[in-house]
């Protein structure tokens, strides 16, 4: 199975430094998915393991995909339409096994039901990019989807992307406390 | 009940007993949440007794309530209160981040906290599960150990007990300071960095209690609303005025730093001498070079005002702080003389770092130099410090021995107007009159004299939180602290609602949250000023140090009736002729009598006849 950017794909580009920790993107994602504002059960989480440091942390959609590989029961699948990885959560065991295999360790076990939640790209119009652009912030983006390899890049865990930005932000030596 | 999650957590730090606690549905309509709700609790449990009330003893109270609004009103905060150590009033103390959130996500719309405990403790709540913790390795530590090293310990706690769910989020965390812990009662309760409930001196009530922090992860949704629709859609009516504000957006407060001053001439120069200045190394443009983060801001918050400074070089390096807003500029800078960024920015992280007000601190500063300038106090009595007017490092050196106590510390610790009761006295000088601040709370960065900026006359003198920039009195009434009180009870970011067609949704969005139909009639007449009156009850009956006569006490400070002698409106001064007549038009049209306590008509039309009786007393030494 791979993902090397079908015509049409899209793809949620993120840029750390900007974002500004308002959490708009999990409202909307919660809204949207659970009908509620929960920002446990959202897509995307921002981290801040340091504050100041804010990390929205979703899905890259890997090309190899190494969740849906790692999956013990099959309920893991990647939608044609958008690459997004699909969860039926009727299959799902919750096991972790995805998380184990996440280079980013993105996906968690919802907070009251037994499945593994995992970014969908709303369909292919992601509604946390929205309120991002609408807000100005920019820190997610839509870009069109080409090549293969380099979406993996991004499939950081929030320890490591904290540590790069407060480097920079901050200096290093803060970074060493989370 | 709608928009709450319906239970409030009482922990008594005596006995170490944890248990959950339900407000009335009656309650929680007339008083909503947050201030209102705080100002209820602490009249029913204290107010009988409430002039023996040591606001630093184990007796006092300590409340952290957030309000139905929280967490769908763009921009959660939190209200922090207790009998303060300032006014030994009631202050209602916000601070904005998603704390608030996390709490009502665990099913808890607030923290009553009670006694006192024997060692340094924690508070760590995971949703229904709740300990306190030992914190005696973080006491004594900053705010940048306190947070790194708590935030880890407990995602470390969570992913050992909660095993397999995935990566843990960071809890939200409130904590004290170094300055917290001494009692110092300029010390704030804080979030994040820089997130500070600094009015009141909670910081100090959180010390006495030897309460270090409290961390919550809450993984469930926020609770049921009445009407999820409109209220997704009263808040981007919200959201949508908050992404016109361009500039507010762009610059945050970090423009006043320069503008205040020059355009207005209402910010504080070396100790409201002056509130004239045109310093242009002080300008927005300087300090935007020094921000790593040009928008910061908390759950849902459309505007982000924050911004962060970082300084990475130089005698200043290691810097961390938000903008710093407009009024950590005027106390941390052009108060004390300081026209440099940097260094603006070095004080303020240092606020920061040991847990102060940079208000009320700043204040403190100012008052020493101006002593110092005077002659009044010495580099002896300082320490041998030589605190001259824009000299940064001097001042830090002064921040560490209040925030240690060690020496003229100990005196500046408690505050300006308790310090210059106390220099009277050692010096046997009246200092009072260089004391800026009102009813025992420094007064915000907006002076009055030029008659350009927003509060007026009565707005520091009536107001129920003294000094506090954020709930003045005004007339009409509705733009002032009967306002305020909404959204400090909501809680809400006053910031959020500054355009007109934003204030204008609050009302929908608080009926389509709880489903109560509250009318700005019913708010004005009679819900906000029911928080008002108990405010005011508690101010005047104050104690044990100190109480105020509002014959006496509501009036500007003394400084404000010299004249200023810069800028375009020098020469403009308060003119005490008008005093009387101001107040009571503004005690009339609230429901206070002539001498400004609530009248007893007023407060048994509210059904607040054990207000009225409290009062009885008070009113009969005045007459």
């Amino acid at each position: 199975m791979s993902n090397t950017g079908s015509p049409g794909l899209i793809w949620i580009y993120r840029n750390y430094q900007n974002c500004s920790g308002c959490r708009r993107c999990e409202i909307v994602c919660s809204l949207s998915h659970e009908g509620k504002i929960w920002p446990e059960a959202s897509r995307v989480r921002v981290f801040m393991l340091i504050p100041g440091i804010e990390v929205p942390h979703l899905c890259v959609q890997c090309h190899d995909y190494p969740c849906v590989e790692a999956c013990p029961v099959g309920a893991l699948s990647v939608s044609k339409e958008t690459g997004a990885v699909i969860v039926d959560r009727e299959k799902c065991i919750a096991c972790g096994r995805c998380i184990d295999a996440c280079p980013g360790k993105v996906p968690y076990i919802h907070p009251t039901d037994n499945y593994a939640v995992i970014c969908d790209l709303c369909g292919g119009d992601p509604k946390c990019v929205k309120v991002c652009s609408e807000g100005g912030w920019n820190a997610l983006q839509i870009v069109r989807r080409t090549g293969g390899y380099n979406f993996k890049l991004y499939a950081k865990t929030p320890e490591k992307i904290t540590r790069e930005i407060a480097e920079r932000f901050y200096g290093g030596e803060i970074a060493e406390g989370i | 009940m709608r928009g709450y999650a319906g239970k409030i957590l009482e922990v008594d730090l005596s006995s170490k007993n944890i248990r959950e606690t339900r407000i009335s549905d009656e309650v929680l309509r007339q008083y909503i949440g947050g201030r209102g709700l705080a100002t209820k609790i602490l009249w029913d449990r204290l107010g009988g007794k409430w002039e023996e009330v040591n606001p630093l003893g184990p007796e006092n109270l300590l409340l952290a309530l957030t309000g139905p609004l929280t967490g769908f009103a763009p921009g959660g905060r939190i209200c922090i209160s207790g009998k303060s150590p300032q006014s030994n009033g009631i202050v209602g103390s916000t601070f904005g981040g998603e704390f608030p959130i996390d709490l009502k996500c665990a099913g808890y719309d607030g923290i009553i906290f009670s006694g006192a405990s024997e060692k340094p403790v924690y508070l760590l709540i995971k949703d229904s599960d709740v300990e306190l913790r030992d914190a005696s390795h973080i006491w004594g530590k900053g705010a940048r150990e306190t947070v790194l090293t708590l935030v880890r310990e407990a995602r470390r706690i969570f992913g050992e007990r909660y095993r397999g769910r995935g990566l843990w989020r960071e809890p939200s965390i409130m904590y004290i300071g170094p300055a917290g812990e001494k009692l110092c009662r300029t010390a704030a309760v804080t979030s994040k960095w820089a997130h500070a409930a600094g009015y009141g001196g909670y910081g100090a009530v959180m010390g006495s209690k030897n309460l270090k922090a409290v961390l919550v992860k809450g993984t469930g949704p926020l609770p049921e609303v009445y009407d999820l629709d409109k209220t997704v859609e009263y808040a981007d009516k919200i959201v949508k005025a908050n992404l016109n504000l361009d500039l507010f957006r762009r610059w945050g407060t970090a423009s006043g730093g320069y503008s205040v001053g020059a355009e207005l001439s209402s910010e504080p120069v070396m100790n409201w001498q002056e509130e004239w200045h045109n310093e242009e190394s002080f300008g927005v443009d300087k300090f935007e070079v020094f921000w790593v983060k040009r928008n910061w801001g908390d759950f849902g918050c459309a505007i982000t005002c924050l911004k962060i400074s970082a300084i990475n070089s130089g005698p200043f390096k290691g810097s961390i702080t938000d903008n710093p807003d407009y009024e950590n500029q005027a106390y941390l800078g052009t108060n004390i003389g300081v026209f440099q960024p940097d260094a603006n920015i070095y004080l303020t992280a240092l606020i920061d770092e040991l847990g102060f007000c940079g208000i009320q601190t700043g204040n403190v500063l100012s008052f020493a130099a101006e002593l110092y300038q005077r002659g009044i106090l010495t580099r002896e009595d300082l320490g041998g410090i030589d605190l001259k007017w824009g000299d940064a490092k001097a001042f830090a050196s002064l921040l560490r021995m209040i925030a240690e106590r060690k020496g003229i510390g100990d005196v500046l610790a408690e505050g300006t107007y308790r310090a210059a009761l106390k220099i009277n006295i050692i010096k046997g000088i009246d200092v009072t009159n260089y004391a800026v601040t009102v009813k025992g709370i420094a007064i915000g960065a907006h002076g009055i004299r030029s008659g350009k900026d927003y509060p007026h006359y009565i707005s520091y003198p009536c107001s129920v939180q003294g000094g506090d920039h954020t709930s003045v009195a005004q007339i009409p009434v509705e733009r002032g602290e009967l306002m305020t009180i909404l959204h400090d009870s909501g809680v809400l970011c006053t910031f959020t609602l500054f355009a007109p067609e934003a204030n204008e949704a609050l009302w929908g969005l608080l009926e389509a949250v709880t489903g109560w139909r509250i009318t700005p009639d019913e708010w004005f007449n009679n819900m906000a000023r029911r928080t008002l009156h108990i405010q005011r009850a508690a101010l005047l009956l104050g104690g044990p140090d100190l109480r105020w006569n509002p014959k006496i006490h509501d009036d500007v400070p003394q400084r404000w009736y010299e004249p200023l002698t810069k800028g375009p409106f020098s020469g403009k001064a308060v003119d005490k002729s008008k005093m009387r007549e101001y107040l009571r038009e503004y005690y009339k049209a609230v429901g206070w009598d002539d001498n400004g306590i609530p009248a007893s008509e007023e407060l048994k039309r509210l059904g607040l006849e054990d207000v009225d009786r409290r009062l009885k007393q008070i009113r009969e030494n005045l007459n």
